[in-house]
């Protein structure tokens, strides 16, 4: 779900990038009427499923918390597939191809120590403490103006993250259906609005969890035919390191000693602390997104299951995901039978195409371009400039598309396409649902309604459905003026997680930290957050400071902020604590570990036992590592 | 999620069902077509000889039958 590189440039914050958009090529792909009729029937069983869910969403527990009745499968598929968006299926395939196997941390390390410490440590806390959200537990241990800050804070990340996954789902159609990008963000924001609006969070649950089967069925034939045709892994490895003059593409932890021997750009101190606890365990066990899921859970052991059956399939990811994009790598061909190169955005957009005359509008620009940032030959850059037919360059994010279009024909391209949308959809679907219970129950019931009734609650989380996704549309189009869509993201998290994450362990896990230290802690490390994120931003040298490196990366950039965040909140709260009057410890009981007796578990067989499958899980994690180390 | 409703299971069936017969009569088709009516593989696609869609259609209709036979409504855990 992390972004990549955050790649605002000094100028500001969104950089004006009008051709962006100016993908006049011929599109990827035509459908066939087999095709649209696998996507017209994906659409009318989601809405069915929205309207058939209409009659048990008319309480607000049912529509905002879907009954607290999910199996933990259920809750475990969806809490994965809530995370499963745009950017995760596109996104990280482009980072395979450009970075090889160490994108694959953002799917373990990344994911899986944080999962499990989410169902095993710290779920009782917030199941036990029966809250709606995740700022709403903040409230309960830190008080009302600490609850008010996340939820604002979390609102927008929500909406920019909505109007992301739009906006990814739109360039998708665009590129390999030619579809229009306004046409593809109406339709797709039309749908998800509504089934979350009519069946809640049980509609999106039900649907994340129809997509998720999707998503592999879709899109696991591509890492199937890609291997077959390469040769198995052992062709690929030969293929790879003739093509790239590098075996750093099939290893996890060997070049991440410096930041200058593996392509990323990242130490592993960076990826330990940073990527594995700081955005990990704050995007996994703070970010209401996925969390909002698992408290859905019928039960305290359905609530622990829910994110160890997760892992599960969060490990195995990177085969429909970091697989296609290494691939991408060898296989992907431009019409003369040499290797097509996959380029950054801006180099896309320096050489888009005029559509009246098939010829690179600035062939200065993209001459520039191509020299500057890639490493394509000068009679690849010739091909281009000329207009040659097939030659048009195509960025990192279409590796995934481009893969489906190589090995899916009719029905199945249908069906990769459909997996591609039910990924966005999903991924919105989760945004806009989280923010619909944080609207209403953070922001509008305590500051403008405190007592109404509970039908009004769902209508107001109703209309906060269809104004978000108005909202994240507008978002969206902001976006299309980001440099490439995980950018923006990226920095998102970094800046709003990990200081909720600093905020939310201290307060679970120590009896001391005070309500003004709560708050302050979270204000202040946002604002720190935010300011790292903009002193690099007008001078990209300081990188160098925050990474502490000057071969660091901007991908460096992200993970070394995230930790500092987090430090730096927790040394805020931890001071102003030391100098504030804690709370009673009678009233911390069912929030802060210590002060809660947590209510006793039936007995089970071995086999449903939540910590035998957390240590199954744990052990092929050490495996994958030590396999790919 | 079963409660009392349909279970998300049988949903998933039916589309899994629909798909894999959508997808396994075009591979038919085309594999016949392609085999005794001179008619030619998809532009562009790779591996065509391996016949995807049969085999991959095939799987996905077994999986929806499969999932619509055990969790179709009345039939499905309480």
């Amino acid at each position: 779900m992390f972004g990549l590189v955050p790649a605002f440039t000094a100028a500001g914050f969104f950089s004006p990038h009008p051709a962006l958009l100016a993908f006049s090529a011929e599109p990827l792909a035509h459908l066939s009427s087999l095709d649209i009729a696998v996507i017209a029937i994906y659409f009318a069983m989601v809405l069915w499923i929205g309207f058939y869910l209409k009659g048990r969403s008319n309480t607000s527990e049912e529509f905002f918390m879907a009954g607290r009745e999910m199996t933990a499968w259920i809750a475990g598929l969806s809490f994965v597939s809530a995370n499963l968006g745009s950017l995760e299926l596109m996104g990280w395939a482009g980072s395979a191809y450009q970075y090889g196997i160490l994108a694959t941390h953002w799917y373990w390390v990344g994911a899986i120590p944080a999962m499990l410490f989410l169902g095993l440590v710290m779920m009782p806390f917030y199941y036990v403490s029966k809250t709606h959200s995740v700022p709403g537990y903040l409230n309960l241990r830190y008080g009302e103006h600490a609850r008010i800050l996340a939820a604002f804070s979390f609102a927008l990340e929500m909406i920019l993250m909505s109007g992301v996954n739009m906006f990814a789902m739109a360039v998708v159609m665009k590129v390999v259906l030619g579809w229009d990008i306004t046409f593809s963000i109406l339709v797709s924001a039309a749908a998800v609005t509504l089934y979350v609006a009519l069946g809640g969070l049980r509609s999106a649950i039900f649907n994340e969890v129809l997509q998720f089967v999707l998503i592999w069925g879709g899109a696991l034939l591509v890492p199937i035919l890609g291997m077959i045709q390469a040769g198995g892994i052992g062709g690929l490895k030969t293929k790879i390191i003739a093509n790239m003059h590098s075996d750093s593409y099939f290893h996890l932890w060997r070049d991440t000693g410096s930041f200058a021997a593996n392509p990323m750009g990242v130490h592993w101190t960076g990826i330990v602390f940073g990527l594995g606890f700081a955005i990990s365990f704050g995007y996994w066990t703070t970010d209401f997104l996925v969390v909002q899921r698992v408290l859905a859970a019928r039960n305290l052991r359905a609530a622990r299951m829910a994110p160890i059956i997760g892992s599960f399939f969060k490990m195995a990811v990177p085969f429909i995901v970091i697989l296609p994009g290494l691939l991408g790598l060898v296989l992907l061909q431009n019409p003369d039978g040499s290797r097509r190169q996959l380029v950054g955005e801006d180099v896309v957009a320096a050489c888009s195409v005029a559509s009246a005359t098939g010829k690179v509008e600035d062939p200065a620009a993209c001459s520039g371009a191509m020299t500057s940032k890639t490493n394509l030959s000068a009679e690849a850059q010739q091909k281009v400039l000329s207009g040659a037919g097939g030659m048009e360059l195509h960025s990192y994010n279409q590796a995934l598309p481009l893969m489906m279009v190589r090995y899916l024909g009719p029905g199945l391209l249908g069906l990769g396409i459909t997996a591609l949308i039910a990924g966005f959809m999903s991924g919105m679907a989760g945004n806009i649902s989280a923010f619909s219970t944080v609207w209403t129950y953070d922001i509008y019931k305590p500051l403008i309604n405190k007592k109404g009734s509970d039908s009004h609650y769902v209508a107001v989380g109703r209309m906060a459905i269809v104004i978000g996704v108005g909202v994240s549309i507008g978002a969206g189009y902001l976006v299309q003026h980001a440099h490439g869509i995980m950018d923006y993201v990226q920095a998102l998290f970094s800046i709003f997680i990990a200081p909720l994450l600093a905020t939310i362990l201290l307060g679970m896990f120590w009896k001391r930290a005070t309500r003004i230290a709560g708050f302050l802690g979270l204000l202040f490390g946002i604002v720190f957050s935010v300011s790292l994120f903009v002193w690099v931003h007008i001078n990209p040298a300081k990188l160098a400071y925050v990474a502490l490196s000057p071969d660091a990366k901007p991908m460096a950039e992200n993970v070394f902020r995230a930790l500092w965040a987090c430090l730096f909140t927790a040394i805020v709260i931890f001071l102003v604590s030391m100098f504030t009057k804690p709370r009673p410890v009678e009233e911390l009981d069912g929030l802060v570990y210590g002060a809660t007796v947590l209510p006793k578990e039936e007995s089970v067989p071995f086999y449903k036992n939540e910590w035998v499958w957390a240590g199954l899980v744990v052990v092929i994690f050490a495996a994958l590592n030590i396999l790919f180390w | 999620m079963h409660g009392s409703g349909i279970p998300i299971w049988f949903f998933i069936g039916v589309l899994l069902l629909i798909y894999g017969s959508m997808i396994l009569g075009y591979g038919v088709y085309e594999w016949v077509d392609v085999a005794y009516y001179g008619g030619q593989y998809p532009a562009g696609v790779q591996l065509t000889s391996l016949h995807t869609p049969v085999w991959w259609g095939g799987i996905l209709t077994a999986l929806g039958l499969l999932y619509v036979l055990k969790f179709r409504p009345g039939q499905a855990k309480k």
